[in-house]
Order: structure tokens, then sequence, then C-alpha cells
């Protein structure tokens, strides 16, 4: 199976802050960071109306599409994908082997700028997430080694 | 695969629930979506055709509560069950830690589910995982209806390896959250295993 995906305080705390960074550097509305596999790592800027979990799911289900399309065409992967609407726009892009960053802005910002600060927080975060990598197959996560079968049954108490 | 994050305490897991078209996959994670406490459950998503067939995937995020100290939290999807979506069920299939195949007891949908298991079995193959050692078990659905088959039939058929079953009726919610507690039940196990 797929190694777990572990993130630990200090990668949280760095990949946060470079989504603070591009929130700000971007002018943008909202960064999100998302797992390919639909889970919310890290976001920024105007997200308390907005419905995080879902946008993380079908940003990865739209990627996942995405590179089913990019397959069939021989492409390795489309890696950027730039939404226009009326008021908001989305830019969603991938980082590593594992991530997709995702930033909304308005006509405050512009799609030339967005780019230019996506492709310099880019790097960075592919490090970050190669650290997150090999921490995990270093360490895996102790915490669940512990769990009984009390603890799972008491989860479903009352379902 | 699981997602852990130490740093807001949670942990995240994805199920899927697969079969054949009109099994009743999506009517599973509606009746769950209207069951649960609102503070349990967020926006039951539906990517679906005009006529209410599922063309990319539903989607519902459950929380389960802690478990020392971690908030559990499981992301249900289905896929879309009529064959020709087949790339879209691959897709779906990506990262996932538990898998519920959901069968139509109807006789004459046998050939179906049969069918349908084979793809997953195939699909979770491309992604490297194999359906003997992931958590995983089997829903018998539309027992209400008068065509259903014999349980003992399709067992044989559809779960050789006797994997925990249960026989359901989506519709009205019979055995639908016995399945998800298994599996989910399996889910938590795999885990504490592979540390
Ligand atoms: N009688 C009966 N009908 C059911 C049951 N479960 C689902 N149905 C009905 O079967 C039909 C199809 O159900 P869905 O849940 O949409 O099926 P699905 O598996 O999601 O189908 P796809 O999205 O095409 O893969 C609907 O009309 C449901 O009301 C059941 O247990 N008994
Ligand atoms: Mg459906």
């Amino acid at each position: 199976m797929n190694s777990q995906l572990v993130l630990y305080e200090e990668e949280f705390r760095q990949i946060t802050e470079i989504c603070d960074m591009l929130h700000r550097d971007a002018s943008a509305k909202a960064v999100f960071l998302v797992d390919k596999n639909g889970q919310l790592l890290a976001n920024s800027g105007e997200t308390a109306h907005l419905d995080t979990t879902s946008l993380a799911s079908l940003t990865a289900g739209n990627i996942a599409a995405t590179g089913g399309l990019a397959q069939l065409l021989g492409e390795k992967e489309f890696a950027i994908q730039v939404h226009e609407g009326e008021r908001d726009n989305i830019h969603i892009s991938l980082v590593g082997q594992r991530a997709i960053l995702v930033i909304i802005f308005d006509e405050r910002s512009s799609l030339g700028l967005v780019r230019l600060r996506v492709r310099k927080a880019g790097d960075v975060l592919s490090k970050i997430f190669d650290t997150i990598n090999s921490k995990a197959s270093e360490q895996g996560s102790t915490v669940f080694s512990e769990i009984t079968d009390d603890d799972i049954d008491n989860l479903f108490g009352d379902m | 695969m699981s997602f852990i994050n130490y740093s807001s305490r949670e942990i995240n897991c994805k199920i899927v629930y697969y079969g054949p078209g009109l099994c009743g996959k999506t009517t599973n994670l509606q009746y769950i979506y209207a069951k649960t406490n609102p503070e349990a459950k967020g926006k039951m998503i539906s990517l679906e055709t005009e006529t209410e067939r599922t063309l990319f995937f539903d989607f519902l995020p459950l929380s389960l509560g802690e478990i020392r100290g971690f908030k559990t939290r499981f992301h249900l999807y289905t896929v879309p069950g009529q064959v020709f979506y087949d790339a879209s069920r691959k897709l779906i299939l990506k990262g996932v830690d538990g898998v519920v195949f959901v069968a139509d007891s109807q006789v004459e949908r046998m050939e179906a589910n049969v069918e349908s298991l084979e793809n997953l079995r195939d699909n979770l193959k491309e992604h490297g995982y194999d359906l003997n050692n992931i958590p995983y078990v089997v829903q018998y659905n539309k027992r209400d209806l008068p065509n259903a088959a014999d349980v003992g039939y399709m067992r044989e058929l559809l779960n050789p390896t006797d994997v925990p079953d249960y026989e359901a009726v989506a519709t009205t919610g019979a055995g639908v959250f016995d399945t998800l507690k298994a599996v989910a039940k399996q889910v938590l196990i795999e885990l504490k295993r592979t540390r």
C-alpha cells in the first residue's frame, strides 16, 4: 500500500507559513494546499465562508480527472489549470508528487502575479514535502500502535 | 492512504463504496447523511447525471469522535457503477483505505455483481492494492425485493474470502450503519497494524 501521509507540527507550520505568504504576496483571496487524495493540508486567507472539506475533495477529483485526460493524450500531466469566473478566479497547480496548490483571486490580483508567486512557492513546498515523505517512512505514526479494540468500539457508541 | 495530522490532531481515512450500476451505493450515503448529527457531517456532494446516476463520485465527510486525542474523520466516496465510467472508478480508488462492495440482490443482477467485483480487483491492482489485503466488507443490498437471490448463494459467488458481510435495504437504512461500522473498524485496526 501507499505510505500514509503524516504531517507533524514542524512541517505543518512551514506549509502554513507558505500559504500565508502566498496569500499576501499574490494578493489572493484564499490559498489552499490539498493532497491528491482530497485531504486539506493547510489554508490561508478568506476561508471562513468556504466549505473547505468539499473544496479539497473536488479539487482532488478535478486533478485526478485532468491527470487521466493527460495520460490519454500521452502527456505526463497538466500541471496548471485556471478557471475564470465573473468575480473570482481559481488557479490550480501541482506541487511535487502529492500536493495541489489552489489560489482563489479576484480583480485585486492578476493571473501573471499569481503565476509568478506560485512558481516560487512551488519549489519551497516540494522540498518540504520531501521531508514529510522521508519522515513518514522513517518514523511511521506511533500513536496508533497503542489503540485498543475498546478505543475503536467506543467510537461507534451512538452510531 | 490515511492522513494523520499531528498539528490539528486529526486522522482522515478514505472509504469507497463500489458495486454495479443502481445497486444502491448513493442510497447508502444518502441514508448515512440523513441519519447523522449535523455536527458530525459535512456537506454531501453528488456529481451526477440529470437522471441521478453517479457521474464521477458522491462524497460525504463524517466525523466519528476521538481516539487517543485524535479526531477521526472518514471520507466516504461512491464510484459510478455504470460500466462505461471505468476510468472514473479507477481514479476514485486512488488512496483508498477501505472498500465496501455493494451487491444488488436481484437475481438478474448477479452477472453485473460478478463483473463489478472483478473490475474492483483489477482496478485495485492497478493502484498496487490487493483486495485480499485491505479493509473490505460486502453488503447484499435490496433484500426487500421479491426477486432477491438467496444470501448463501450470493455469499458463495461474491464473498469467497469470507470477509464480514451484511444484508441491507439501503432505502430504509437496514444494515447500512452495520456495514459502515464494520469497514471503519477494519480501517482503524489496519492503522494500528501498519503504524
Ligand atoms: N427496493 C430497493 N431499492 C433500492 C435499495 N437501495 C437502493 N434502491 C433504489 O435503487 C435505485 C438506484 O440507487 P442508487 O443508490 O442511485 O444506485 P447507485 O449504486 O448509486 O447507482 P450508480 O450511481 O449508477 O452507480 C434508486 O432508485 C434507489 O432508490 C433497496 O435496498 N431496495
Ligand atoms: Mg450512485
